[in-house]
């Protein structure tokens, strides 16, 4: 599904992200974690074309989308949520994400039909799909943390993705929130056959969803391979578990 | 073309620049750190050349007291500029960059009105000191006193700022306020007295411009408006924030308006505002510049 | 979920009917006062498109409405063109410079873009100013012709009209037109991708929007009816200078958009309004015009952030409830 080959990314004479390898089964739920500033975003970016790697390949589904414009990487099925919350706050939830159906099948070059029956079944149901339903009409800068995630999720689902992407799922939400996020996560990814890619502080989440696991520490990788493999690796509780102890 | 006539076009375009440096340095250190681009700076310029005209009046023309109005002119607008900043500009940073420069604009109609009523609409003029009513042969060019002075005065306060900028502490925190505001405050820096200081000093500078362009040219309404978009043009080509990229910025404004003409007799401003575009599409944080973030 | 009946109002069509009778208020100024707002209400809305609507601040949109007001009038003055063609060449010409010039002005941002909409606004300005010979220079292209308007004479009651009132309706017609397009054009999957730009581009690239393909689109389309305007206005105005690309005159539609209210379609139709029947009531009493507007433009930006109509949006929500 997903092959990233030893993509390596500098600011500076800073190495961010250091021949960093890592390969996504289809339907799988892999993660990625690490400490602050292992370069976890870094290689989110460098993935989703936000950042152009100095060195390594990136292919998705046999295709080669290294250094490939965001918006084409998105076409190609890949979606994306965004660490901090990253919505479009002066539109309704619904326009959020019919406006992500209207971009991703290519309808915004139309400029002469109008816009407010285009693709609302499909808006609708997926608005029930991540619980968003009763807040259709309301303005996403208006809602709280937790749900403008939920639009976030909603306008990532709007654009078919095969993988998706989340950089922080859970951020900033209470445990409550956190529960409800992951288990709606869990239940879409079954019910639309996703592949999910995610970082996360959270380890308690990370453990409990995830089926394989990539440790980066100081841009490079220490550790991959199934929950019970990383947590037995010893590196990792020195550098990275012992750490919160 | 004789060799003296072009010495003589440079010099004619080094004056231009001096002065330009004086008014568009103050338009970069105001953006520099306030982050604010300031349409009413050329406001600012012609204020100072109305009050020079004032206070000469009233100190007595053809007097060194010459000296006192452009002082006394420049610090009128640093008051003013930072009553401005204080009571209204202030209130809008939080706001879309759109607000602050409309609002800026505002102040440019505002201004410019304040002037014709105070002044009228005809022109007016300020003789040179006596001290620099003479001139001299320079290689063949017959250059006034008050022309050099002002080519000396350009570089004169620009190591003024460069010294004060790079080693004082005061220079550090402005530095710092045009690199990351957020550091400022940690600092320790009064980040509100910083942007009042620094929109004062913006203004000074415009003011003395205004005040000591009065010798060379009559003083008419619209001067403002002329001037703001060819210190944009100086600031864009050298760095937006960037010291020493305005004094390069203005160096080649000068010159290339000074021998425009003589290529392309009717496309000299052209010439500037293309510069202008083109420094835009190839660099657009100018030649001495950094990348904002 | 239904569009709100206030969408489904066809207001263009309403607003056409309400001025058809101004002409026979029966005085001269009404008409000329009402033209002007029209005309330069079109040139606003035209900028709304790239700042309320796609969320670009330009400093150059005169660029545009003196290319098409240049175009026009050259095309009608020297080459003795009829007047559709000519207004049509006004707003292609428009359209083709602002697509050169957005080509390079939307692969920058914020403050960047906003100064390289300027640089090319003065280099206009600098043409028409110079280039004597096909501009005029500094005296700019007086004398421009009203279109031949003699076919009207068939039509009752416009019939029997000054030459100046028959203009008024082509106007009106003209940009009722424009309006109705540029009303589709805001509400179609183009303009709500615009939308999305405004709110977050970072996000739209993430949802398949190739950001500066739509923000040049965007500025094509704006600087075509920025062209069609000023056309409209050289003709209306009988004479075509160098003004009209200077940058004071770029900031004019801003103010009548910030002053209707960048955040509505209409908004910037009221500001239009507004100002230019303001204009007319203090230049009658004191010559310091600008003096009052910079008052009323502080007043606004500090108070009322949200133009005539957000304010009064805003009001009638507090008033009807939250569905109003």
């Amino acid at each position: 599904m997903l092959e990233v080959e030893g993509v390596s990314k500098r600011f500076g004479g800073f190495v961010a992200v250091d021949a960093v390898s890592l390969t996504v089964a289809k339907k799988q739920i892999a993660a990625v974690i690490g400490p602050n500033g292992a370069g976890k975003s870094t290689f989110f970016n460098l993935i989703t074309g936000h950042l152009r790697p100095d060195a390594g390949r990136v292919v998705l589904e046999g295709r080669d989308i290294t250094a490939a414009p965001p918006h084409r990487i998105c076409r190609m099925g890949m979606g994306r949520s965004f660490q901090r919350t990253n919505i479009f706050p002066q539109l309704t939830v619904f326009e959020n994400v019919q406006a992500a159906y209207i971009a991703h099948r290519g309808r915004g070059t139309n400029f002469w039909a109008s816009s407010a029956a285009l693709y609302r079944d499909e808006t609708t149901a997926l608005l029930q799909q991540v619980g968003l339903a009763d807040k259709a009409n309301e303005a996403a800068s208006a809602l709280s943390h937790g749900n403008q995630k939920q639009v976030e999720l909603g306008i990532a689902l709007a654009c078919d993705p095969e993988i998706l992407l989340l950089d922080e799922p859970t951020a900033g939400m209470s445990a409550a929130e956190t529960r409800d996020s992951i288990k709606l996560l869990q239940h879409l990814a079954e019910k639309f056959g996703l592949t999910l890619l995610f970082t996360e502080h959270d380890m308690e989440v990370v453990f409990s969803i995830a089926e394989k696991i990539m440790v980066l520490h100081q841009g490079r990788v220490i550790a991959e391979g199934t929950p019970d493999e990383v947590q037995r690796n010893a590196e990792v509780r020195r550098i990275y578990l012992g750490e919160r102890k | 073309m004789e060799p003296s006539f072009l010495f003589g076009q440079f010099l004619g375009g080094l004056t231009a620049a001096m002065f330009l440096f004086l008014i568009a340095s103050g338009l970069s250190l105001i953006f520099g750190v306030l982050r604010v681009l300031n349409f009413a700076h050329g406001s600012f310029y012609m204020l100072g050349a109305y009050l020079a005209f004032q206070f000469v009046q009233w100190v007595g023309p053809r007097t060194e007291g010459f000296w006192l109005a452009a002082l006394g002119a420049a610090c009128g607008i640093a008051v003013l500029g930072g009553l401005v900043e204080r009571l209204l500009l202030r209130h809008l940073y939080g706001r879309e960059e759109l607000y602050q420069l409309l609002f800026t604009y505002a102040l440019v109609l505002i201004l410019g009105d304040v002037a014709k009523i105070t002044w009228g609409t005809g022109q007016l003029s300020v003789s040179r000191p006596p001290s620099l009513e003479g001139s001299l042969n320079l290689l063949g060019v017959i250059v006034p006193h008050y022309n050099l002075f002002i080519i000396l005065l350009g570089p004169t306060i620009a190591l003024i700022f460069w010294f004060v900028l790079q080693r004082t502490s005061v220079g550090r925190i402005v530095r710092a306020a045009a690199q990351d505001r957020e550091m400022l405050s940690s600092l320790g820096a009064n980040v509100g007295m910083v942007y009042t200081g620094m929109f004062m000093v913006g203004s000074f500078l415009a003011g003395l411009g205004g005040a000591l362009v009065t010798p060379t040219q009559s003083i008419v309404p619209g001067m403002d408006v002329a001037i703001i978009v060819e210190a944009f043009i100086v600031v864009v080509i050298g760095g937006l924030g960037s010291f020493w990229g305005t004094f390069l910025g203005a160096l080649i404004f000068g010159q290339v308006l000074s021998f425009g003409i003589l290529i392309f007799p009717r496309f000299s401003i052209f010439a500037v505002s293309a510069l202008m575009a083109v420094i835009l599409i190839v660099r657009p944080w100018g030649l001495l510049g950094r990348p904002l973030r | 979920m239904t569009r709100p009946l206030i969408n489904r109002i066809p207001w263009t069509l309403i607003v056409f009917l309400v001025l058809l009778p101004v002409p026979f208020l029966g005085s001269r100024f009404y008409t000329f006062v009402a033209t002007d707002i029209v005309i330069l209400s079109l040139f606003a809305t035209s900028l709304n498109l790239l700042l309320g609507t796609t969320g670009l601040v330009t400093f150059g949109h005169a660029a545009y409405f003196s290319i098409g007001a240049y175009t026009t009038a050259l095309l009608m003055k020297n080459l003795g063109f009829p007047f559709l063609p000519s207004w049509i060449a006004g707003g292609l010409m428009a359209a083709g410079f602002a697509l050169v010039f957005g080509f390079f002005c939307v692969r920058l941002t914020k403050i960047y873009f906003a100064m390289l909409t300027l640089a090319f606004a003065q280099i206009v300005w600098a043409i028409c100013f110079k280039w004597n010979d096909v501009t005029g220079g500094e005296q700019g292209l007086p004398n421009v012709p009203y279109p031949g308007l003699d076919w009207m004479e068939v039509l009752p009651l416009i019939g029997d009209l000054r030459v100046s009132d028959k203009f008024y309706y082509v106007a009106l017609a003209l940009v009722a037109l424009c309006y109705a397009a540029l009303r589709r054009i805001t509400l179609s999957p183009f303009g709500r991708v615009l939308t999305v730009i405004r709110d977050n581009p970072e996000r739209a690239q993430f949802i398949g929007v190739n950001v500066r393909l739509y923000e040049l689109a965007a500025f094509m389309v704006s600087g075509a009816f920025a062209g069609l305007s000023g056309a409209l206005f050289g003709i209306f105005n009988r004479g075509v200078f160098p003004d009209f690309a200077f940058w004071t005159k770029s900031a004019e539609p801003l103010i009548m958009t910030i002053l209707g209210g960048m955040a509505h379609f209409w908004g910037p139709a009221v500001g239009a309004a507004a100002l230019i029947l303001l204009n007319q009531q203090i230049t009658s009493y004191t010559e310091y015009w600008p003096f009052v507007l910079g008052g009323v433009l502080i007043v606004l930006l500090f108070v009322f952030p949200g133009g005539i109509v957000g304010t009064l949006t805003k009001l009638g929500r507090r008033i009807g409830g939250r569905d109003a």
